[in-house]
């Protein structure tokens, strides 16, 4: 059951996060909305729901005049051109659990957005306030961007403020700069047609690619790679800590679960117990060795990283 | 061309030195009569199993196909790791050619495999000093090769936390300078002259250069790593053919307090023309690369690897395969994990069921792997992750 407006509102009081509310008749478009409360000063925001082609989501919420380019956020993503679009409508009512209209990072609140990755424009902060939908198109809100950031972060998220009008290049000596936004965990609508276990090992395949993931990033991609729409499974242990130190134990982490997973989707197809086991063995036999050298690189470049950084780490200012 | 030890023997038994290997009369090299005349030991089955039974894992491919075949001393490093006591690992790279084949990623597969398995450090000499003075490079292409190098070493999956890289030209200096000196200390110029083979003609680069190889057995020539553990032994993969330059170190060891380095050596890896054919750097179709494609691999091996087959199919049937010369069987003892194929291949292809092209087949595809995987490393590898590798920084967590 999703949050409603006043859910929203009287957690936002509890956080101490000041906002005014308008009310208004339901507004479906920035215009709309501008008739009702434009003239309050602050900035609007248009809010975009977006979809990559491994079913990751994404809103983005900018300023209404910032200009966003679909094409150059994707690049910039790591998704290629064209690798990401508008959400389809489902979608909206099944991650969000909010209207047509109504996209906004409040929206965060819900459990089923979890796995959605937010993108703030920048230029909120250059506003004293920014008006948002809580939840609801016949109201808008007007909060401070330091109050968003106490809301996201009380919700367990980390704010990510993007220059969404820079345009750098991408290429093979030019990582994509936001790839660190997009979501690690592939989201399963029940009529997508992709299959969950395939675009999960696919997930961990991307990890390596994304050459600013810190070592923090994949302890938070670990409990993440759990299929959020898992048949009842029995609730797996929490990975030994010595899984992020030996890639060895990594590895068997991910293809632990990874096999866990396949095992629960294809026991609806045979019932055949040994099949069901060869056919695990083979994926960890096939998986193991490529798994383990993306691993020790993916250590490898987090090292590098940290070191280049450590060596060129000014001393503190006093 | 130096010889070695038999200067003085026969002059048409084998040769094996650092510098040649070539087989008595276009054989095949004697690994036994090698064994018996270097003095090392062959590594037996019982040592296999301690190995797996000390690491809790299946041993490496190399050691069950009895690829690393020879050792000096390794049961020692056993013994004193059963007790708790550790070591670090050294093997090192002469960077003479950029172009990488299998051949020379075989003791880094071995040696990365010792560090997962065993939990230890690893120190790699680049010995760009000895290429610049035995090839005639200069002295920054040597040091360019040696980065070229040190990035299809990376690819080999080495762990940074654990792992050292270092050129002879960045590195020679203080503390190792200070044990070159010692060992060199410890060698007659006759007694270099009698292991290498070196000449009244050969510049004194190169007879000044067996310290520098020898030196990295010692724990103290690195103290950021080893500093206060001069007590940590050393084990040395590597092909026999260095044997030599730690027969030296091990004989100096003692005089200068230190333990004996401990090795364990490899068999060479054979041309794809046949044991008796040399690989060479300058006949690309000598050997896979690891720069080579599928469809370059698939054709250097239907093309150029020395069958074992008979001339006919009817004739193949009759008396099937003759294994030992059999180059794709060769090659899939090397690379190929499941040890039940291997061995389901060697009986029907041994038999005549199978023909040679189906062996080549499954050849292609295991290298094809292996060459993907190591090109998809390679590609990940940055100049800051060498000069990450590279640089002289402390390993905490270097037995974890």
């Amino acid at each position: 059951m999703g949050f409603t407006k006043e859910q929203l509102l009287a957690r936002l009081k509890e956080l101490g996060i000041k906002f005014e509310q308008y009310d208004h008749p339901a507004v479906l478009t920035v215009e709309a909305q501008a008739k009702y409360v434009g003239d309050k000063g602050g900035g609007l925001s248009k809010n975009l729901f977006l979809k990559d082609k491994k079913s990751r989501f994404y809103i983005v919420s900018a300023l209404a005049d910032t200009k966003v380019d679909l094409k150059v956020l994707s690049q910039r993503l790591g998704l290629g051109k064209g690798g990401i679009r508008m959400a389809p409508e489902e979608a909206l009512g099944q991650l969000l659990q909010v209207p047509l209209g109504c996209v906004t990072p409040f929206a965060l609140i819900n459990e089923s957005a979890r796995y959605v990755s937010l993108l703030l424009d920048k230029e909120f902060k250059t506003q004293p306030h920014c008006f948002f939908h809580p939840l609801s198109n016949e109201t808008s809100i007007s909060v401070q961007a330091s109050d968003l950031d106490k809301f996201l972060k009380s919700i367990g998220r980390e704010p990510s403020y993007v220059d969404l009008e820079a345009n750098p290049p991408v290429g093979k000596d030019q990582p994509p700069d936001l790839a660190i936004l997009v979501p690690s965990g592939t989201i399963d609508i029940p009529d997508a047609p992709e299959n969950s276990t395939s675009s999960q090992a696919v997930s961990e395949k991307s990890i390596p690619v994304q050459k600013k993931c810190t070592p923090a990033s994949v302890k938070s991609a670990k409990p993440s790679s759990a299929d959020p729409n898992a048949k009842d499974k029995p609730n797996n242990a929490a990975p030994q800590p010595n899984a992020f130190v030996e890639s060895r134990l990594f590895v068997d982490e991910i293809l632990k679960k990874t096999t866990e997973l396949l095992l629960s989707e294809i026991s609806t197809l045979t019932e055949d117990v040994a099949k069901q086991e060869a056919l695990a063995k083979s994926v960890r036999k096939h998986l193991a060795p490529d798994l383990q050298n993306l691993t020790v690189m993916f250590k490898n470049t987090a090292y590098t990283q940290g070191f280049y950084a450590g060596s060129n780490c000014q001393p503190k200012r006093l | 061309m130096e010889k070695g030890e038999d200067k003085h023997e026969e002059e048409q038994d084998q040769v094996v030195n650092p510098w040649e290997v070539t087989a008595k009369d276009g054989g095949k090299i004697d690994y036994d009569k090698l064994i018996d005349k270097f003095g090392c030991q062959r590594l037996e089955e019982p040592l296999v199993d301690r190995v797996q039974r000390l690491t809790g894992r299946p041993p490496h491919v190399f050691l069950r196909r009895g690829v690393f075949f020879a050792h000096r001393d390794f049961d020692e490093i056993l013994n004193a790791y059963e007790k708790g006591k550790k070591f670090y690992l050294y093997t090192g790279r002469g960077p003479s050619s950029e172009a990488l084949h299998l051949g020379h990623l075989v003791p880094f597969m071995f040696t990365k495999y010792l560090q997962d398995a065993f939990k230890v450090p690893l120190v790699i000499q680049l010995t760009d000093d000895e290429k610049c003075m035995w090839k005639n490079l200069s002295v920054e292409e040597c040091q360019r090769l040696a980065r070229e190098n040190a990035k299809d070493i990376i690819a080999c999956g080495f762990d940074i936390t654990k792992t050292f890289i270092f050129s002879d030209f960045d590195y020679v200096g203080g503390s190792f300078y200070k044990n070159m000196v010692r060992i060199a200390k410890c060698v007659t110029y006759n007694k270099v002259v009698g292991i290498f083979g070196f000449s009244g003609e050969d510049h004194i680069g190169k007879v000044g250069f067996p310290p520098i190889q020898a030196a990295p057995s010692f724990p103290s020539s690195f103290p950021h790593l080893f500093s206060g553990k001069d007590d940590l032994r050393c084990l040395i993969p590597c092909a026999i053919d260095q044997d030599p330059y730690f027969r030296m170190t091990r004989d100096v060891a003692p005089r200068l307090g230190y333990h004996k380095p401990s090795l364990i050596e490899s068999s060479f890896f054979p041309a794809l023309q046949g044991e008796t054919g040399k690989m060479s750097a300058s006949d690309p179709n000598s050997a896979i690369y690891v720069t080579d494609s599928a469809k370059v691999i698939k054709n250097k091996i239907n093309k150029y690897a020395f069958s074992g087959g008979q001339d006919s199919v009817e004739k193949h049937r009759e008396l099937g395969a003759n294994l030992e010369v059999d180059i794709p069987v060769k090659y899939l003892s090397f690379f190929l994990e499941d040890d039940a194929e291997l061995e389901h291949i060697k009986t029907e292809y041994g038999a005549g069921r199978m023909l040679t092209g189906e062996v080549k087949k499954r050849l292609a595809d295991v290298l094809t792997e292996v060459v993907d995987r190591h090109r998809a490393a390679r590609a990940a590898v940055t100049e800051e992750m060498v000069d990450a590798f590279m640089a002289v920084r402390p390993l905490p967590n270097m037995f974890d």
